[in-house]
């Protein structure tokens, strides 16, 4: 407890304890909060809570293996982080993916942007009071979960996206489930906008609060949204296009007031460019081609060919047992996730498991705004501004 | 430099040897990426310049993440990666620390966002960074001993 000079003269400022259970932290977030009346004077995030050692359990499994243990990092993107993992791979190994499958990935990872950011609009809105948006914006989530279940055999983590191209081909009547999808989400869009976008109690949590100039965000290495509502309209898929993303004809939506409310319009306009993406991708997708690419001895073989042939036997045998070599190097790709950056660097020395990776993860990295922004503001102000930096603690912890 | 692929690295080695020639110790290129090798002693000011030269631009730190190459010496590698906005452009930097003595200046006085990022390597390496303003665990809590992600350090069993 320490004394503060204010307008009113001497206070005393008191200490709160806000989480690591606090249903608006999203997770296992705990904030020490020194207070001055209803006012935050100084804010200390503590995270670590969900810290699981994945960057290290991956320096024990060959490179195949760690595909697993991405998608447990930000389970609200875990095609995401299949994707910036297998990059990296495919990078060290200067290996190239047929179009098709890149297709595929890019409209994958395009839907699980949809299906975060509807969490987020969901939760969030609960977060403010708004309660009925949070059903209908998981209701369009399941339609999501349903295509992945479809195409991976999972709803979350899929592991979908494998090094050199997809773990399977896209299942039969795949085009009519998403298209189904896609002319069901625009007027479900407009439904949450005409809840919340003009609606009194919404801006008046939203508006002003949580403010940060642009080169604040920038020296704090903010990515993102959180970026891109304050006018500075970067984003990775557009500066350095992966997996095909020069090709897809997109806009990156920009406002400029910096503040939770503009995170929340730049995050809805967004979902409006996702599913632009995910219709082109749609029309780019052949019903024939291969989903994979062909490099014996990194990719696993075809079923069948293992039965006939001795050399896939042999090939299927030693990925398996021993795994493959990339030559030894050190690289680092650079994805957009639904929350920022998302960076993955690996170093290989040569042998079949990597020597380090590690993840520049945008939750951990966007977190560290987080004092800055409610520093002088509301309590209530926290949970608004916890809110919109959008934070998966599996991300933050990893 | 004619045989450095990309413009963008081109453009930040001659700058570098233009502000200090004996600034760059190694260029290595892997897969159209360049990293640019420097002395710890020159990290702070090679970042400085990096980021306040008006043709580089780098303004943000984008990641930060350390390698131990155990048992060579010297065996940390940190590995910066440097993003300019306007200039749509990346570059890595990276400087070499001893185990006997794994302390580095900090970047945190160049890009604040080294904070965390810094932090982060702290508690998983053990590496000391000079001139950071708040170096304490971040993941792991405060009483645990040693340093996780170093090569030493066993996955499971007793330490």
């Amino acid at each position: 407890m320490t004394t503060v000079e204010t307008a009113l003269g001497q206070t005393k400022t008191m200490v709160l304890n806000m989480g690591p259970q606090h249903p608006s932290t999203h997770g296992v977030l705990r904030v020490l909060l020194e207070l001055d009346g209803e006012n935050v004077v100084t804010a200390d995030p503590d995270i670590g809570y969900l810290h699981t050692g994945i960057e290290k359990e991956c320096e024990h499994k060959t490179y195949s293996q760690a595909i697993t243990l991405t998608d447990r990092m930000d389970y609200l993107n875990p095609l995401g982080n299949n994707l910036v993992y297998c990059l990296a791979v495919e990078k060290l190994l200067g290996l190239e993916v047929p179009k098709r499958a890149q297709y595929i990935r890019v409209m994958m990872v395009e839907l699980q942007r949809i299906s975060s950011h509807l969490v987020w609009l969901g939760t969030h809105a609960l977060d403010m009071g708004a309660m009925s948006l949070m059903l209908y914006c998981f209701r369009e989530r399941e339609e999501i979960l349903k295509i992945f279940e479809r195409f991976a055999g999972q709803r979350m983590m899929t592991s979908y996206i494998r090094i050199g191209g997809l773990a399977l081909e896209p299942p039969a009547g795949w085009r009519d489930q998403v298209k189904r999808f896609l002319d069901m989400m625009p007027p479900n869009v407009d439904e949450y906008e005409a809840l919340l976008t003009e609606n009194r109690i919404w801006q008046g949590r939203l508006k002003g609060v949580g403010y940060l100039p642009p080169e604040t965000l920038i020296a704090m290495s903010t990515t993102g949204p959180g970026l891109r509502a304050a006018g500075v309209g970067f984003d990775n898929r557009k500066a350095f296009p992966y997996s095909s993303y020069q090709e897809f004809e997109f806009n990156i939506p920009t406002r400029t007031e910096s503040d939770c409310y503009a995170r929340y319009l730049v995050r809805v306009q967004e979902i409006r460019e996702s599913l632009k993406i995910v219709r082109q991708a749609m029309d780019k997708i052949t019903d024939q081609g291969p989903f994979k690419a062909e490099a014996p001895g990194i990719i696993p073989p075809e079923r069948e060919k293992m039965k006939t042939e001795m050399e896939a036997l042999i090939y299927h045998f030693k990925i398996f047992t021993e795994g493959f070599s990339p030559p030894p190097g050190e690289v680092y790709v650079a994805v957009e996730s639904p929350r920022g950056e998302l960076g993955c660097f690996i170093a290989s020395d040569g042998s079949p498991k990597p020597l380090r990776v590690h993840f520049r993860s945008p939750s951990f990295v966007n977190l560290q705004t987080l004092p800055q922004m409610i520093k002088g503001q509301l309590i209530a102000d926290t949970v608004a501004a916890i809110g919109t930096i959008d934070i998966v603690l599996g991300d933050v912890d990893r | 430099m004619s045989e450095l692929a990309n413009a963008n690295a081109r453009a930040v080695v001659e700058r570098l040897r233009a502000w200090n020639p004996e600034a760059i110790l190694q260029i290595v290129e892997y897969r159209g990426e360049t990293t640019i090798v420097v002395a710890p002693k020159l990290l702070r000011a090679a970042a400085k310049q990096c980021k306040e030269d008006p043709q580089l631009n780098f303004n943000m730190l984008s990641d930060a993440t350390c390698l131990d190459r155990f048992p060579a010496e010297p065996r940390f590698e940190l590995n910066y990666q440097l993003l300019s906005i306007p200039r749509s452009a990346r570059i890595g930097l990276r400087t070499c620390v001893s185990g006997q003595r794994p302390v580095v200046d900090s970047l945190e006085p160049v890009w604040p966002g080294a904070n965390w990022m810094e932090r982060e390597i702290f508690d998983m390496f053990g590496i000391r960074f000079e001139g950071h303003t708040d170096l304490r665990r971040i993941l792991l809590p405060e009483a645990f001993e040693g340093a996780p992600l170093r090569r030493d350090y066993p996955t499971e069993g007793p330490r």
